[in-house]
């Protein structure tokens, strides 16, 4: 479960984010990080997954500032938080999970309130950008209050976006946001990264990692439990199951088709294939053929596709390795 | 140092000052104009001079560090509170921007306000009273370092605040009762000497002696007394913030 290196732009300089042993023990007396090791590469997407009360936002809130932790280190592009917190926090950028938003200031002056505390200039070109991009250019001067709850998402976002940060968390960018907001997150996401911006972000929707993410973290109870690209993670979701419900029960694969990826499977009644969806052939056509000449007959089929959802609840709960 | 920072502060606590023009300036002012009235025109025609200014001038100095007191102490906390209590406090915590910046920005907007105000009220007695300030300079510096340091109260109290009860408590039962017995419309000679020694122990007696001083040239105690009273609450004002950030006390966990 090392993180990947391999064929991450910016090999020799540090990485933008790095955890070393981070613990985190609330005055509670409940331990809500256990000892957390994570490399996350510059200008990549990364996604950190797990369930309610899994420490996503314990973690995030401790790399930007928010939170102290109890042990372990934290360096942003190799510069520690604690010693050289300066540096550090002024690359970060942060969308938190709550909507909290000033009321009373408008749109644009919150965003440039933003710019001028993380201590850049102004500049009212890169504001009128992030706006735009955000959709939010022609409520500029509204009061933040008179804003929907999916307006003031994007005000936190163009504050995030306010002082040009290098490494953007983003804590449930899009929990309680309609499809076309997602979508435009999606595509700014994109963008960030063609700026060669790394994002962090956490989610309880699968399917934002799938479309978004080069890698994908999963945390449970305070432990990072699994990091691994996101292609390797959808080849195993590209493998399919071939169910064919057997007219009569087998007692093993006849050898005439040993060659192929065959189990049995409820007493012999039930025999399984499983096949890579991605490949150029997926071999049913001959299966099919070859059971016919083994004289092997069947009464019904159907195929199945293990989701991320599935690998992502089975580790959670099971704690075991993802299924093939 | 991020002086960009500071300012980003300050200019964002003005603004919310400039904003609530009615209920952050004019309010304030109508309120002392009222004190004039009743305690300088009224009341104040059937009592003679005290230490040989008429009691209508007497109480100019005490009316502005009650104002400023009182002001400063409230804005300051509520400035910081707020924050804490929307949730955006996160991203002050999360910026680039060190302790003392974060004092700088909050606790300077909330004295400036109250000076601002101080003078005002100044501006408005000459309305009703004629006095003549006999040191002009150190009037200002005094009304600055008092401004200062309650605003830095009302900064710590900010913090310790955890509900509306608690932020309300400190100005008006605490701060607001020093004042009133901290020698603001009567000299601490007028009263039985069981209580000129209690009111030595009020800190705010010291300030409005020395601002007393600065209009009249008299005071109940010397000025060199007052300053150094004044620059200790000053001190321990500033040991109580920098030991709030230093431990993270209500504000990181
Ligand atoms: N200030 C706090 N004091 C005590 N315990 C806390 C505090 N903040 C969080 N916790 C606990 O730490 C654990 C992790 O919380 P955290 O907010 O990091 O979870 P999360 O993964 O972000 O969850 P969600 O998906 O619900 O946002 C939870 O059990 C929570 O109750
Ligand atoms: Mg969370």
């Amino acid at each position: 479960m090392t993180p990947q290196h391999a064929s991450t732009p910016g090999e020799a300089s540090p990485p933008a984010l790095s955890l070393r042993g981070l613990t985190k023990t609330y005055d509670t007396g409940f331990q809500a990080l256990k000892s957390v090791d994570l490399d996350i590469q510059r200008g990549e997407i990364f996604a950190l997954l797990g369930p309610n009360g899994a420490g996503k936002t314990t973690l995030i809130s401790i790399v930007c500032g928010i939170v102290r932790a109890s042990g372990g280190q934290v360096e942003v592009n190799g510069h520690d938080i604690v010693r050289d917190w300066r540096r550090a926090r002024s690359l970060i950028g942060l969308v938190p999970q709550e909507l909290s938003t000033d009321s009373f200031e408008t749109v644009r002056d919150t965003v440039s309130f933003t710019r001028g505390l993380y201590g850049r200039r102004r500049n009212p070109a890169h504001i009128e950008h992030v706006l735009r991009s955000l959709s939010l250019w022609d409520k500029r001067d509204a009061r933040i209050r008179t804003l929907s709850g999916g307006m003031r998402r994007r005000v936190l976002i163009a504050k995030a976006l306010a002082h040009e940060p290098e490494l953007l968390f983003l804590d449930e960018p899009t929990a309680g946001v309609d499809v076309e907001l997602r979508r435009e997150m999606w595509a700014l996401v994109r963008e960030l990264r063609e700026q060669g911006v790394t994002v962090v972000l956490t989610t309880h929707y699968i399917e934002e990692a799938e479309e978004m993410a080069d890698r994908v973290g999963v945390i449970n109870h305070g432990e990072i439990i699994l990091v691994e690209r996101k292609d390797a993670l959808m080849h195993k979701l590209g493998r399919k199951r071939l169910t064919l419900h057997l007219q009569t029960a087998l007692a093993e694969v006849p050898a005439s088709l040993a060659h192929l990826d065959l189990e049995l499977a409820d007493d012999g009644h039930q025999l399984i294939y499983t096949f890579d969806t991605q490949a150029e052939r997926t071999g049913i056509t001959r299966l099919l053929q070859d059971l016919s000449s083994a004289g092997i007959r069947f009464s019904d089929m159907h195929t199945e596709q293990s989701t991320l959802e599935e690998i992502f609840v089975d580790l959670v709960h099971g704690g075991q390795e993802p299924p093939p | 140092m991020n002086l960009i920072g500071v300012r980003a502060i300050y200019t964002f606590e003005m603004a919310r000052m400039f904003r609530t023009l009615a209920q952050s300036i004019i309010s304030p002012v109508v309120t002392t104009c009222l004190y004039f009235v009743v305690f300088g025109a009224a009341i104040g025609g059937r009592i003679d001079q005290i230490e040989g200014v008429g009691y209508g001038a007497f109480i100019v100095p005490g009316l502005i560090m009650l104002l400023v007191l009182t002001q400063s102490t409230q804005n300051a906390s509520f400035g910081i509170y707020f924050p804490k209590f929307s949730g955006t406090i996160y991203e002050v915590l999360a910026a680039p921007v060190s302790a003392f910046e974060v004092v700088t920005g909050y606790v300077g907007a909330a004295a400036t306000k109250s000076v601002i105000l101080g003078l005002l009220v100044l501006a408005t007695a000459t309305l009703f009273v004629d006095y003549q300030i006999a040191h002009p300079v150190f009037m200002l510096l005094f009304l600055i370092l008092t401004a200062v340091t309650f605003s830095l109260l009302g900064f710590i109290v900010g913090i310790w605040a955890d509900g509306f009860e608690k932020l309300g408590f400190v100005p008006t039962l605490v701060v607001l009762p020093l004042v009133f017995l901290g020698g603001t419309f009567y000299s601490i000679d007028m009263l039985p000497p069981v209580w000129q020694t209690v009111t030595l122990f009020n800190p705010v007696f010291y300030l409005v002696s020395a601002f007393r001083w600065s209009f009249f040239g008299t005071s109940d105690v010397s000025v060199g007394v007052s300053l150094t009273m004044i620059t200790l609450f000053l001190a321990v004002a500033l040991a109580v913030v920098a030991w709030i950030f230093r431990t993270g006390y209500r504000l990181r966990d």
